[in-house]
């Protein structure tokens, strides 16, 4: 008996026992209302067809995948094959969703949008897709991850968006979504909430995957396309998880093909300063959706640490809590050291700054290929680029840019 | 009968209306705790409210969030919690105490055995935010315990929830009188007294009433249609900063005192 992990998440919004809906009163009518807007719009031919318009003329889909051959032949091992969200326009995964969520706020008739945001990434592509709709834009933002990624925020003002810095708990991208959950429950009547990964409370882990899931379709079907057959193992960062399960999600099926997620190992597991949900956590229930989350004896949600603030996460989507725990998919912890030695050796041999968070990823790819003979076929997410980061990148190594 | 609706149907029969004020455990002072619950109890409490210290309470305003986050920087955790209702229960046998927090510390210590835990020290209900009436089952330990779930209803609940929500209200049903954290500054009586009336027209537990009543003004206003007053982020906005046990226990004598007496002024809700 074989699972259709394509028939999930079940009517309550649960993928096994992860999921749900775990909200205060107030939120559970406005869940309600886009729960039933988004089940009528993902069947609408005109909803469909509008969003892949928008992915195909505005973000520049399909992405490529590209044959890394020469960090290929300096791993030794299988083929490394990028799927090259990083193409995409504003530099990553982060605006197929932000494409997808506007067109629902646009068809339920909100007028506001709010967002939360970590790296900046999703703020970024939440700004954007505001702009474009001509309707305001607040992003949360932690106050530590402000001060860090400044040239984001910087970003999010340009494209029309205000940028609210979050200064409660530890002022991270956990606390951003605390507050922009806050923002939500006192402005319900005519405020969005975009959410930028696939956690939170159903319907959110189910419709920022599906936006997603553009990319490991399109990806199966170049596969298929250019190599005559399917990878042999996927490979993509998980933080939240959305670029992950946007590949993942297509080739859930394909028993053949082996799924990997990178979670951010930090300084290592071992010191207690990472951000790896899946491989070091436990069940619990954070920000409306069971799933597995880094905490302490007493529940309470602890810091995590990852060079990639993208990653900086203490939860994780349900879907991934599932597929872990059913062993469809392993995660596995990739450590800072070992994403920035991945980034340097992609900038080198294909000319191709990552950003940090895929840069894990590359890392898992690099790993996993080495250990495979080279008629393996194995497919990295590179989620991002790393043009964010290079600040960051430069700091760690002593410098200072200005 | 339990303890929570034995002192509903006291406040009833005396034709007097609730007064349920909430604090966070451990905050302003891990020692304070226990001299604060009996102080409310001595200044007219009838019912108290003890916020379990949340890392991400993402329902509660900022004086709330404040106070959570100084009672964890002293440690303060659910287990502590549970102990200091232990030793409260053994000078107050009647006051109803209420446990108020998140699933997450819940879940970590695993349900039944908070719940045994929690019974067995003389806790009598449970409001846990971000655990709706769909999940119930999510709690199901807490009422095979013994415990009673307290469920909120908010200007935002459908008439198909509310029924939902009414029949699996245990205790009292929390009605949040606006969309928004608590502590929030825009509570209209007006808009809270329509609502409130219809909803304790078919609810079968009596009806508290928070979220944003500031002050003895707004509390006995409410008073009048509801029965019973929840009063939490001004009275924690007070206590924040006592330099000991004893100047917390002044200022929550101070401070609920007044608001006693303004309710007891005004016509019970519940008589009407």
């Amino acid at each position: 008996m074989t699972t259709d992990f394509h028939t999930l998440p079940d009517a309550h919004g649960r993928f096994g026992a992860y999921g749900g809906v775990y909200v205060a009163e107030t939120l559970m009518a406005p869940l309600a209302e886009l729960t039933a807007a988004y089940e009528r719009l993902r069947n609408d031919p005109d909803f469909i067809a509008e969003f892949e318009y928008d992915l195909k003329h505005y973000v520049g889909r399909p992405s490529p995948i590209y044959h890394a051959e020469r960090l290929s032949r300096r791993v030794g091992g299988a083929q490394i094959l990028l799927k090259r969200e990083d193409l995409n326009h504003t530099g990553a995964h982060k605006i197929n969703n932000t494409i997808g969520q506007a067109l629902v706020a646009k068809h339920m008739g909100k007028r506001r949008i709010i967002a939360e945001t970590g790296a900046g990434q999703h703020g970024v592509a939440s700004a954007t897709v505001c702009a474009r709709l001509g309707i305001p834009c607040v992003v949360y933002m932690g106050a530590v991850d402000v001060e860090r990624q400044a040239i984001n925020v910087y970003r999010m003002k340009l494209l029309g968006a205000q940028v609210n810095p979050v200064h409660s708990g530890s002022k991270t991208l956990k606390d951003a979504l605390n507050e922009a959950l806050r923002d939500w429950v006192t402005n319900v009547h005519d405020t969005f909430y975009m959410i930028g990964t696939v956690a939170g409370p159903h319907p959110y882990p189910q419709m920022v995957r599906d936006f997603n899931a553009v990319v490991g379709r399109e990806a199966r079907a170049q596969m298929l396309e250019q190599y005559g057959r399917l990878p042999h193992a996927l490979v993509a960062c998980v933080g939240g998880g959305s670029n992950a399960i946007g590949l993942f999600h297509a080739f859930l099926n394909d028993a053949d093909v082996a799924i990997y997620g990178a979670e951010a190992a930090g300084d290592g597991i071992a010191t207690g300063r990472h951000a790896a949900s899946l491989a070091a956590g436990r069940p619990g229930v954070l920000h409306g959706n069971r799933t597995y989350v880094l905490c302490d004896d007493d529940g309470q949600i602890i810091e995590t640490h990852s060079v990639s603030a993208g990653l900086d996460y203490p939860g994780v989507g349900p879907e991934h809590a599932y597929l872990k725990d059913s062993g469809r998919a392993q995660y596995l912890g990739v450590t800072d050291d070992e994403a920035l030695a991945a980034f340097h050796e992609l900038a080198r041999s294909e000319g191709i700054l990552a950003a940090l968070e895929s840069s894990h990823a590359v890392a898992q790819g690099i790993k996993l290929a080495r250990e495979l003979p080279k008629d393996r076929l194995v497919l990295v997410n590179l989620s991002g680029r790393g043009d964010k980061d290079v600040h960051t990148i430069a700091a760690r190594e002593g410098l200072s840019l200005i | 009968m339990s303890r929570i609706s034995d002192r509903f149907a006291a406040l009833k029969a005396a034709r007097r209306p609730g007064l349920i004020p909430f604090v966070t455990a451990g905050d302003p002072l891990p020692e304070a705790t226990v001299a604060l619950m009996h102080a409310l109890v001595d200044a007219g409490a009838d019912l108290l409210e003890l916020g379990v210290p949340f890392s991400d309470p993402m329902a509660d305003g900022p004086v709330i969030q404040h106070a959570n986050e100084r009672a964890l920087a002293k440690g303060v955790g659910l287990g502590q919690v549970v102990a200091w209702v232990r030793e409260f229960r053994a000078r107050d046998a009647q006051t109803p105490v209420v446990l108020m927090g998140y699933l997450n510390p819940v879940e970590i210590r695993g349900v039944a055995r908070f719940a045994a835990e929690a019974n067995e020290a003389g806790v009598d209900g449970v409001l846990l935010v971000d655990c709706p009436v769909e999940e119930i089952a999510t709690a199901a330990p807490l009422r095979a315990a013994g415990l009673e779930q307290i469920f909120l209803a908010a200007p935002t609940t459908d008439a198909a929830r509310l029924e939902r929500v009414v029949a699996e209200a245990q205790g009292f049903l929390y009605y949040v009188s606006f969309a928004g954290i608590t502590g929030a500054a825009h509570l209209s009586t007006d808009s809270v007294r329509e609502r409130v009336t219809a909803l304790r027209a078919r609810a079968r537990t009596p009806v508290a009433v928070g979220f944003g009543v500031k002050d003895a003004a707004t509390a006995a206003t409410i008073a009048g249609f509801a029965d019973a007053v929840v009063i939490g982020s001004a009275l924690v906005d007070t206590l924040a900063g006592s330099a000991d046990a004893a100047e917390a226990v002044r200022r929550a004598h101070a401070f609920l005192a007044p608001i006693r007496a303004a309710l007891d002024a005004v016509p019970a809700g519940h008589a009407a």
